[in-house]
């Protein structure tokens, strides 16, 4: 089998110095693919966006910084480029698509300007070409109109649309890796499976490799061929989409998926969320850090850290309870 | 937006109308009128006679609510500000003749802020807690607490007793020498554009440091753009707009200090007629003066409005 895409090995990120110091990522590590579409998936402050911005290096620092591990990407370690380097990759040939559409694009330049910036940046093109391109592209993310509305900005857009603009901009250098960080969330619904399925068709026909980022596991049914869940800065599931449903090995996992609503159950059913809060990364528990709020705590997990253990070939999870080789 | 302009300007009258009412009331409440000024320069003695003729061919006989409005119907109808008291000459064309001369130091001292304080802010913001950005902090606090006027004064005694030069007190008009008289005006410019610099510099920052924590600066960083092209695309037009409005906040201020500068560097703009005038009490010239700032500062405030239009799109879409 050829070499992953990416491979993110050992990752680490921390924010602050000292006692009160954060590990928002802790010793992550997962492949994607070129071509396939990994989700990533956990509650608010799992690690998720900070996992997003070490790949494309552009953790907030101070106060945070990447404190070890690898982010290979086509065979170059990210955390070895300098600047510039670095510079030439992002927009380039990994892209990133950001939560709020409302804030995300600048107020003040025209879109055309906004989605031609990478065009004119990484593939030297004159701004008349890539005002071209860029026409080509919002064509190509159905947006009516597109000719005169490269001279529009953000503010006559509604958010879908202006998550459809996001996505002509981050398809504009064709690259290699999309990163989207809950690009849906907030949208309204009917907006949110539009968006989901223009990104992932247009993915497809790229054959850009796709990383998902969302807390709503049925996304991930739909639109992922890989998962990975996060809690509390770890990966502490990962499987493909079919498998991580068939059978949620993880206790947190299995509570995510009670939290479903599915077309399947008796209208009117209350919907279990899982109890208790997200963990305070400044002070997690000794052990699993998901014990105080784990249904099947034992001893052990008091006391141990589980480390991703596999079920099989390719399902792994961190729990001691649940069945591992 | 000729219809926006033209409320603006209507708006505008109410307010002239009840200034120049204070100003032409409270100038003849000073202490020490004009006719007592007359009489002891001409040396005449007081007599009880030639004091009421005085008042008379002066027009200052009259209750004071009568001049006012005899003031006003010539501005409205004949658009005068009457006749200085003194030379008869009308007002008008004296504040005509010095109009420019204060608009040129304003302008330049604007200059002066806008090209120092900008660039140093924004440096100052990505900078934001390196030595640099506090060296660069602590000398915006000593330029704001350095007053002008002593600065200018030290500027026109110190030089003259060191090394026998100091700057010319005859005023050098453009047409003359338009090198001389840039340079004549660049040194009370600097002096009256240093505290705005520094206002500027640490509004720049200030606004700068807000921007760059935009998600927009995050998307722009997203697409590989250079740290260069992200502020001065990217950022710098969002943060210019409040600085733009510091510059309408600072006019009258900006109008103050000129006043003050021409009076040292003895530059016969508006700030010199108005302290000549104010010495002479000669009221009409006084009012006409006030009135012109009055206008000046109004109107500045009206085109820092209508360049939100070009600067935010989200205004000029409206
Ligand atoms: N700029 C920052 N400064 C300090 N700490 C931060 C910063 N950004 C993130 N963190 C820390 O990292 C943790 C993980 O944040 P992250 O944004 O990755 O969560 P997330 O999984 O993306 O959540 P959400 O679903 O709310 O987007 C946060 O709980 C916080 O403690
Ligand atoms: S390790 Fe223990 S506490 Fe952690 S999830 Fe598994 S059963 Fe629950
Ligand atoms: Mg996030």
């Amino acid at each position: 089998m050829s070499k992953p895409l990416l491979q993110v090995r050992n990752l680490t990120t921390k924010f602050g110095n000292g006692p009160g110091a954060v590990t928002a990522v802790n010793n992550v590590s997962f492949d994607v693919d070129a071509g396939e579409t990994l989700a990533i998936v956990g509650e608010s402050g799992s690690g998720k966006s900070v996992t997003a911005l070490s790949i494309l290096q552009l953790v907030p620092d101070p106060p945070g910084r990447i404190t070890g591990g690898e982010i290979v990407f086509d065979g170059i370690d990210l955390t070895k480029l300098n600047e510039d380097e670095m510079r030439a990759i992002r927009g380039n040939r990994i892209a990133m698509i950001f939560q709020e559409p409302m804030t995300s694009l600048n107020p003040s330049l025209t879109i055309g300007l906004q989605i031609g910036e990478p065009i004119n940046l990484h593939k030297r093109l004159p701004w008349q070409k890539a005002y071209d391109k860029a026409k080509e592209l919002l064509d190509r993310v159905r947006m009516p109109d597109a000719r005169s509305r490269l001279a529009n900005h953000p503010h006559q857009f509604s958010g879908g649309m202006r998550q459809r603009i996001m996505i002509a901009m981050a398809l504009a250098c064709q690259p290699k890796l999309i990163i989207a960080d809950e690009p849906t969330t907030a949208l309204d619904v009917t907006v949110q499976a539009q968006i989901l399925e223009l990104l992932k068709e247009l993915t497809r026909e790229t054959g850009s490799a796709l990383i998902l980022i969302t807390h709503d596991l049925g996304v991930v049914a739909r639109y992922a061929d890989r998962v990975c869940v996060m809690y509390g800065g770890k990966i502490i599931e990962t499987a493909s989409a079919l498998d991580l449903y068939a059978k949620p090995l993880h206790p947190y996992t299995r509570g995510l998926m009670a939290s479903i609503p599915r077309l399947d159950q008796p209208a009117g059913l209350r919907l279990v969320p899982i109890k208790g809060q997200p963990p305070n990364l400044a002070q997690l528990p000794p052990g699993c850090s998901f014990n105080p709020r784990c249904g099947e705590v034992a001893e052990r997990c008091r006391r141990d850290v589980p480390e991703l253990m596999k079920a099989d070939d390719k399902h792994m999870h961190a729990c001691w309870m649940a069945p591992h080789v | 937006m000729r219809g926006y302009i033209l409320r603006r300007v209507l708006a505008l009258i109410p307010t002239l109308i009840f200034a120049s009412l204070i100003v032409f009331v409270t100038i003849r409440l000073m202490p020490g009128n004009i006719i007592d000024l007359m009489l002891s320069q001409n040396d005449v003695s007081a007599s009880k006679q030639t004091r009421e003729q005085l008042e008379a061919a002066l027009g200052l006989d009259t209750p004071m609510y009568v001049q006012y409005f005899k003031w006003l119907g010539a501005l409205v109808f004949k658009g005068s500000l009457g006749n200085s008291l003194w030379t008869n000459t009308p007002v008008m064309d004296e504040i005509l003749h010095r109009l420019p001369i204060t608009f040129e130091l304003g302008i330049m001292a604007l200059l002066v802020s806008l090209v120092v304080g900008i660039p140093i802010g924004v440096y100052a913001a990505l900078k934001q807690d390196t030595i640099g950005d506090y060296i660069l902090r602590t000398f915006s606090i000593l330029a704001l607490a350095i007053p002008g006027f002593w600065l200018g004064t030290l500027v026109m005694v110190f030089p003259s007793i060191w090394w026998g030069w100091s700057p010319s007190v005859r005023f050098i008009p453009f047409s003359q020498d338009p090198i001389g008289h840039l340079l004549q005006l660049a040194l009370p410019a600097l002096i009256l554009g240093k505290a705005f610099s520094a206002i500027t510099m640490r509004l720049t920052r200030t606004l700068m440091l807000e921007v760059m924590r935009q998600d927009y600066i995050r998307t722009a960083k997203a697409k590989g753009l250079s740290v260069g092209t992200i502020v001065m695309r990217h950022a710098l037009r969002n943060a210019l707009i409040p600085v733009i409005t510091l510059v309408g906040l600072q006019a009258g201020a900006l109008i103050g200090g000129a006043v003050i500068l021409e009076q040292i560097f003895v530059i016969p703009g508006m700030g010199l007629l108005l302290l000549e005038a104010v010495g002479s009490r000669d009221y009409p010239t006084i009012t006409g003066v006030f009135l012109v700032f009055g206008v000046a500062i109004v109107f500045i405030n009206l085109l820092v409005d209508l360049s939100y239009g070009f600067l935010d799109p989200k205004v000029r879409n409206r």
